[in-house]
């Protein structure tokens, strides 16, 4: 085994060396638990340098520093604000359902946690390997709606249950779209494991992969599957159920200390995982972009495309403003969902058309124009425009 | 086309951030505890007393009026007067304040004081820096804290100092000339009086109006 061979699977070789020092019927089992340590340490370390460059990428669009006090260029700002909501009195309001108050942030915890476990970081590395894995991920992800209902329901609070009220009508909406976005990809490979959505996008022609991305069904599919991830997360310019200046913190409002972190740290790491799998199942995962960059370890592009969608993630929250709820509801319904349809169509016809350059022109006409027809109806609908004020003018 | 809104403001914050790294004028954040920029001249906050000279409480121009506590809003300057007096800075003899104390954390900096003071004796400070670990006996500021000198009053508000200075000056002047002229009318009596020892009732009639019209003259 080469170097970079070696380098590529470091964590892989580690693990197995470590369970190498215990009886033979307790490898497996430690084998597990050793992976689920990565996971657990690494994800929520990503969690801890992306609030840092939320708030440094943040205050940059808006022509501000940004933190920069503690430790070198403000890098231990979330070890301060860890220490910070540790120490923090966790309030729980009188009239609260106590131990449903106490679940909710644990259960969103847990369940975003359970994701991770089909999402493959690397070659080799992926928790569990099984068939139905893009499936599981989506029953685990619509899972965290009930932790987010339970919270707004217990804590007996108006901007809570409103908060909470709107999540769930957002994120139930956002789901459809965001599977059958998804399911295209599921149609071409021939398969709901991740790992083989993975291999199934591996080779190269000339230097460039095979990434779904790269073609029309593909990249429809991944703005959508994007869009629904956004809202799915509630992310701005999503982020609804938590617009600060509608329902105060929406359904964590009557959550403080190490309680309201978890929140926060579920809420990224639902970010990350979905973000994870849009990388999976569009943008080839743990493969390099480019045939010449195969020497650098999986993991590390895995680590960077992660990167690369968190920056994305930021800089769309540092541009749009929130929606409303109608607006909302309007997009998911009107414009998502044909969208989604349509691209499923696509993506047989793909398949049907065969090799050739007939189906590129054929699928993309057929995105554009009515991407456009829909785009102009929608626009048309809402009234969008110059607005004229009668006695402004 | 749908979209392509949203595809120009995400290319304007692209720019605002890649524009924060390399120009001056886009960043204008001051990083303040290590860098400060100058106060405008008009900024205010917390009031001070004014004193001449060396000595702070010699000098302090305030003669217990209490006109400032009557007036504040928020009811935050105590005063108590002195028994007895000092000379003022035109020599004059005044009370003056034995407790003058502002409790700042009540103070709204309305500059209400300020306006009032016939004696141009409590002015506004620009100091902001007053935090303190004791919040009931820490904010409340005593005499001697309060106590400023004339040139602090003219490195923080020139302009308005030096128009004090000259109203000040020219009431000295006003006083002085008129102590001057009380001097004359006196001395003037006095050789009158010398010279005429063989009183009239014509003479001493014209020596008693003589004084009264001096002043106007």
């Amino acid at each position: 085994m080469n170097f970079a061979a070696k380098l590529d699977q470091v964590f892989v070789l580690l693990q197995h060396w470590i369970a190498g020092f215990f009886p033979m019927w307790l490898q497996p089992f430690v084998a597990t638990v050793l992976a689920v340590v990565g996971i657990v340490a690494a994800f929520p370390g990503i969690f801890a340098l992306t609030t840092v460059l939320e708030r440094k990428g943040l205050g940059r669009i808006q022509n501000r520093l940004g933190p920069n006090r503690v430790g070198p260029f403000g890098l231990l700002q979330p070890v301060a604000d860890g220490i910070k909501s540790l120490t923090k009195e966790d309030i729980v309001p009188l009239s609260a359902d106590a131990v449903v108050h106490f679940l909710a942030p644990v259960i969103l915890v847990v369940a975003v946690f359970l994701g991770f476990a089909v999402l493959p970081i690397g070659r080799n590395m992926v928790l569990s390997n099984f068939d139905a894995g893009l499936l599981f991920f989506f029953a685990i992800g619509a899972s965290t709606e009930l932790s987010i209902f339970m919270a707004g329901w217990s804590s007996r609070n108006k901007y809570s249950l409103l908060g909470a009220m709107r999540a769930v009508a957002q994120m139930i909406s956002y789901e459809v779209p965001l599977l059958l976005s998804s399911v295209v990809v599921v149609m071409i490979t021939g398969s709901l494991s991740t790992v083989k959505i993975v291999e199934a996008q591996g080779g190269f022609s000339g230097i460039l992969p095979h990434w779904y991305v790269f073609t029309p069904w593909g990249f429809a599919g991944f703005v959508l599957f994007l869009i629904a991830a956004l809202a799915e997360t509630n992310r701005s310019p999503f982020d609804l159920p938590e617009g600060e200046s509608e329902l105060v913190a929406g359904y964590f409002t009557e959550y403080s200390g190490f309680k309201f972190a978890l929140f926060f740290l579920g809420e990224y790491l639902g970010m990350f995982s979905i973000a994870g799998f849009a990388i999976t199942l569009f943008l080839g995962g743990w493969g390099a972009p480019f045939s010449f960059l195969t020497f650098i370890p999986s993991w590390a592009w895995f680590f960077l495309k992660l990167l690369a969608a968190i920056m994305l993630f930021i800089w769309l929250r540092g541009t749009m403003p929130r929606l409303r709820q109608d607006q909302l509801m309007n997009f998911a319904w009107k414009f998502m969902l044909p969208m989604t349809l349509l691209n499923l169509v696509v993506a047989g016809s793909w398949r049907f058309f065969g090799d050739g350059w007939v189906r590129w022109v054929v699928c993309s006409l057929v995105l554009l124009g009515s991407y456009a027809l829909l785009g102009r109806a929608l626009m048309r609908k809402q009234g969008l425009g110059p607005r004229s004020y009668r006695y402004a003018d | 086309m749908l979209g392509e809104g949203m595809l120009k403001g995400l290319a304007e914050t692209a720019k605002n951030f890649a524009g924060s790294f390399v120009s001056k004028e886009r960043l204008t954040t001051v990083q303040y505890p290590e860098e400060r920029i100058a106060p405008i001249e008009n900024t205010r906050d917390f009031p001070f007393l004014v004193y001449d000279g060396t000595d702070p409480m010699a000098g302090l121009r305030c003669v217990a009026c209490q006109i400032c506590e009557k007036e504040c809003p928020p009811k935050c300057i105590y005063i108590t007067k002195s028994t007895d007096k000092k000379p003022d800075y035109v020599g004059k003899m005044q009370i003056y304040p034995a407790r003058f104390d502002i409790d700042i954390s009540v103070c709204m900096s309305c500059q209400i004081c300020v306006e009032v003071c016939p004696f141009e004796a409590i002015k506004m400070d620009t100091e902001f820096e007053l935090s303190t670990t004791d919040r009931f006996g820490g904010l409340l500021l005593d005499r001697d804290q309060l106590a400023k000198s004339n040139e602090h009053f003219h490195a923080v508000h020139p302009t308005e100092a030096a128009e004090v200075d000259e109203r000040l000056a020219e009431e000295k002047a006003k006083v002085e000339a008129k102590a001057k002229a009380a001097a004359e009318a006196t001395a003037a009596k006095a050789a009158a009086a010398a010279a005429t020892p063989a009183t009239t009732p014509a003479a001493l009639a014209a020596s008693e109006v003589k004084p009264a019209k001096e002043p106007g003259a």
